[in-house]
């Protein structure tokens, strides 16, 4: 059966839609843990650097996707551990410890890349995850191919938002997560260890937004670009605030930033579209921040966001 | 040892900065009793409490409890040893539920809470049991102050608690909320709990203590039996020498009005309206008291006022001026003082010294400023002068204002406001939290005041200051005056009524 044109545009689109979102859902369901426990991590584009980097060149030296997601998970554990010692035992701020690691994330990844790949002059692409079309679902008309033949770095969203909102609600580690982060001494007079939780916070964040950046080089292309997350970490902390610092919310804004980039895309495509590219390329950016502002209803942020303990 | 459920020996803590908070304290509860621990504020009280609960490590000292020594490393080891606490600022977080709060920290990271029904039942039982009136599955931030405490006191019992201690818990409460607390805390001394009871109020010691500890200066005063003792001589152990219980109060007559609003209206920072639609006046030579537990308004009322918040009005003069806009600078010049509610967050600049806050509101005037150069000699000759006149009690001018006790800080700022002889003498909560010399000698200064022909506005929570001070009382329940009474001492009872909103005939 023929779809008509703009089904078929509607179609990919949307399918385009939720690959691009994935890496801010990594990364914005982990800050969401973060900033619950009372730590902003505006870091997250230079953690997401280094994961896109170590997850890349650890599965091309290797040749396998599995190492390099386990690289930048480590990766993401030691960023995560260096922020939480400055941020949570240092007491430092955390505005500047996060500035920091944007800086790091950015020069560390490029210096790197540099010296080790770039000097044969060659693009060294790998084979990145291949989609899983799913049997029977993934030939449904128009929803198949939007929704049932992606890759398994695209499917690991849904699970991870599932055990996200079922870690931070349902359990007695979530309860504590969030009495940290909104009135820690309270959580200390109970027995609640604040600090070892902030560090959990940031732990999780950091792992998460480091196997967002992973998926940029192992499941949305195939190589390692200079620069590749493109400012995708700090629409992840937009994300958290327009998602209500919830993992169910983060998913549903981090689509629309998806939906966005995924116009932009095809609209760069299309021969009639006569907007230079260069505008086309910050319209995702633009749209969701515009979104967000007008839209952001007046959820709180965690009473103790960004405060030391003690 | 066995006739003492708790004894803390040879206690000492000190902070960085050279505070010595407790000194070589022993303390012993019996159990079953309900001891008091009696003292001003910075006595140590809280601290020694804190060290029972874990909050602190002490600098030496040991704490047997039941007859075994105990080694108290976190709160949770006070919890598991059956010790509760109920802080003199909860400890609840305001967006979890009751029974989340009652359950917080209680289980290993990795428990699913699965069983929250059989909590809230739990909690249900309780708070039948002990006539709470707790709803499990209210969100805290929901509750009433009264409510938060008795949740935080049902916390501690769930717990399994067979030490209670109370930080100055009726500071927060009616009259008729701490006398039903005080009945409640003796019904559960009667079923075998112990109870420490923080105050500094004697009237309460007197009434609800089987025993009492009076602290000073970090060091015990002594112990003694509640009934053998009186306020007199609890006072007099508390300050270390007699304590003037009454103030001299001349009576005059009061003169034009000063200052007059009509239809006052005010919205807090969430937006919701707290003032509303208040009208009174304010005569020279006399004190209107406002009444009311906290956060009836009292606070947005004053910072209105003050012009520093936003708010609407019918009209609004001051010394015959009709004010229009939030103009500062003007009630300034029409005489208005302000004595803020919280002397570290707004009458004062914690890092700066003290002579630089004396002048915070005229360095830019002659003769402190000449031609936009500040005069430093003159500004500390006036803040020499200031600090002898008031008896301040500091080191070095120059040293930063944050170093004060409390009482001074107070003292302070009285002195600036009170230096520009206001004609309008705008004070909020004037003694709160500083000692009783400090508290007498700025009563003192606004009957002074007073009597030098200002009309001023008390607002208060403490009862016995505004039958202390004021001419006329005004109580103040959700934004609104219940009515007006004289300061009758037989009329407290009804006072209290009407700050917890019940409608009160007034006779006359």
């Amino acid at each position: 059966m023929e779809l008509m044109p703009a089904l078929l545009f509607l179609q990919s689109m949307l399918a385009a839609t939720w690959r691009m979102a994935t890496p801010i859902i990594y990364a914005a369901v982990g800050e969401v843990f973060t900033e619950r426990s009372g730590v902003l991590n505006i870091g997250l584009e230079g953690i997401m650097l280094i994961g896109a980097f170590a997850g890349y060149s650890v599965a091309y030296e290797t040749g396998s996707l599995v190492l390099g997601l386990l690289a930048a998970l480590l990766s993401g554990l030691l960023s995560g551990l260096i922020f939480a010692i400055f941020t949570v035992s240092v007491k430092a701020n955390q505005i500047v410890v996060g500035a920091a690691f944007n800086m790091i994330g950015m020069g560390l990844s490029a210096f790197l890349y540099r010296t080790i790949y770039s000097q044969s002059g060659k693009v060294l692409s790998l084979q990145p995850f291949r989609p899983l079309d799913l049997p029977v679902l993934s030939n449904i008309p128009f929803f198949g191919e939007v929704l049932f033949r992606h890759n398994i770095v695209v499917y690991g969203t849904l699970l991870l938002t599932l055990i996200a909102s079922f870690v931070l609600y349902r359990t007695a580690f979530g309860l504590s997560l969030r009495s940290v982060g909104e009135h820690p001494k309270a959580a200390d007079t109970t027995g609640i260890n604040v600090p070892a939780t902030r560090y959990v916070g940031v732990l999780i964040g950091t792992v998460l937004a480091a196997l967002g950046g992973a998926s940029l080089t192992l499941a949305y292309s195939d190589q390692f670009v200079e620069g590749i997350v493109t400012g995708r970490g700090f629409i992840a902390l937009a994300v958290v605030v327009f998602g209500s610092w919830s993992p169910w919310g983060a998913f549903g804004a981090s689509l629309l930033f998806g939906s966005f980039y995924a116009l932009q895309l095809r609209l760069q495509a299309m021969p009639e579209v006569v907007i230079p590219y260069q505008f086309l390329q910050a319209l995702p950016y633009l749209a969701t921040l515009l979104v967000l502002i007008s839209l952001t209803r007046r959820a709180r942020a965690p009473r103790a966001l960004g405060v030391p303990y003690p | 040892m066995e006739d003492y459920l708790v004894r803390m020996e040879n206690i000492c803590k000190s902070f960085p900065g050279g505070v010595q908070a407790n000194r070589n304290i022993t303390l012993e509860v019996r159990p079953g009793e309900i001891h008091c621990l009696l003292g001003e504020n910075g006595a140590g009280k809280t601290v020694l409490m804190s060290i029972l609960y874990g909050l602190y490590k002490p600098d030496s000292g040991t704490i047997y409890f039941k007859g075994k020594k105990l080694d108290i490393h976190s709160t949770k080891d006070a919890i598991e040893n059956r010790i509760g606490m109920v802080h003199q600022h909860f400890m609840l977080v305001p967006t979890l539920t009751v029974a989340e709060n009652v359950v917080l920290g209680q289980y290993q990271p990795w428990k699913v809470l699965n069983d929250m029904d059989k909590v809230h039942q739990r909690i249900r039982t309780m708070s039948d049991e002990f006539g709470l009136d707790v709803d499990p599955s209210k969100v805290v931030q929901d509750l009433s102050v009264g409510e938060q405490q008795r949740v935080e006191i049902l916390k501690a019992l769930y717990h399994g608690a067979d030490l209670l201690i109370l930080d100055e818990p009726t500071a927060v409460l009616t009259p008729q909320e701490s006398e039903h607390l005080l009945k409640f805390l003796r019904d559960l001394a009667n079923r075998g709990l112990t109870i420490i009871f923080i105050t500094h109020k004697l009237e309460e010691v007197m009434q609800v203590s089987d025993r009492v500890t009076v602290l000073r200066d970090g060091r015990v005063v002594g112990t003694v039996n509640t009934r053998d003792t009186n306020p007199r001589e609890l006072a007099r152990m508390m300050v270390g020498r007699e304590v003037l219980m009454e103030l001299k109060k001349a009576k005059t007559e009061p003169g034009k009005v000063i200052f007059s609003v009509r239809n006052l209206r005010v919205k807090d920072a969430r937006g919701l309206e707290v003032v509303r639609g208040v009208s009174f006046e304010v005569r020279e030579r006399e004190v209107l008291g406002i009444a009311g537990v906290s956060g009836n308004g009292q606070t947005e009322l004053a910072l209105a006022l003050a012009g520093l918040i936003e708010s609407d009005f019918d009209e609004m003069r001051l010394d015959g001026q009709l004010i229009t806009k939030r103009d500062l600078q003007r009630l300034n010049r029409l005489g208005m003082a302000h004595i803020p509610e919280d002397r570290q967050k707004m009458g004062l600049i914690l890092p700066f010294s003290v002579a630089e806050n004396f002048v915070l509101k005229t360095y830019r005037d002659e003769p402190f400023a000449r031609r936009g150069f500040l005069q430093f000699d003159t500004i500390r000759e006036y803040t020499r002068s200031q600090v002898s006149k008031f008896s301040i009690r500091v080191g070095d001018i120059e040293e930063e204002i944050a170093h004060l006790s409390g009482g001074n800080q107070q003292k302070v700022v009285v002195a600036r406001e009170l230096d520009r002889q206001p004609r309008f003498l705008l004070v909020n909560q004037p003694t709160r939290g500083i000692d009783i010399g400090a508290t007498e000698f700025v009563r003192q200064q606004i009957l002074v005041e007073r009597d030098a022909g200002a009309a001023i506005l008390l607002i208060s929570a403490d009862l016995e200051e505004i039958f202390a001070l004021s001419d006329r009382i005004l109580v103040m329940f959700e934004g609104r005056f219940m009515g007006e009474v004289p300061p009758d001492p037989a009329l407290v009872e009804q006072v209290g009524l009407m700050m917890a909103g019940k409608t009160v005939q007034t006779s006359g």
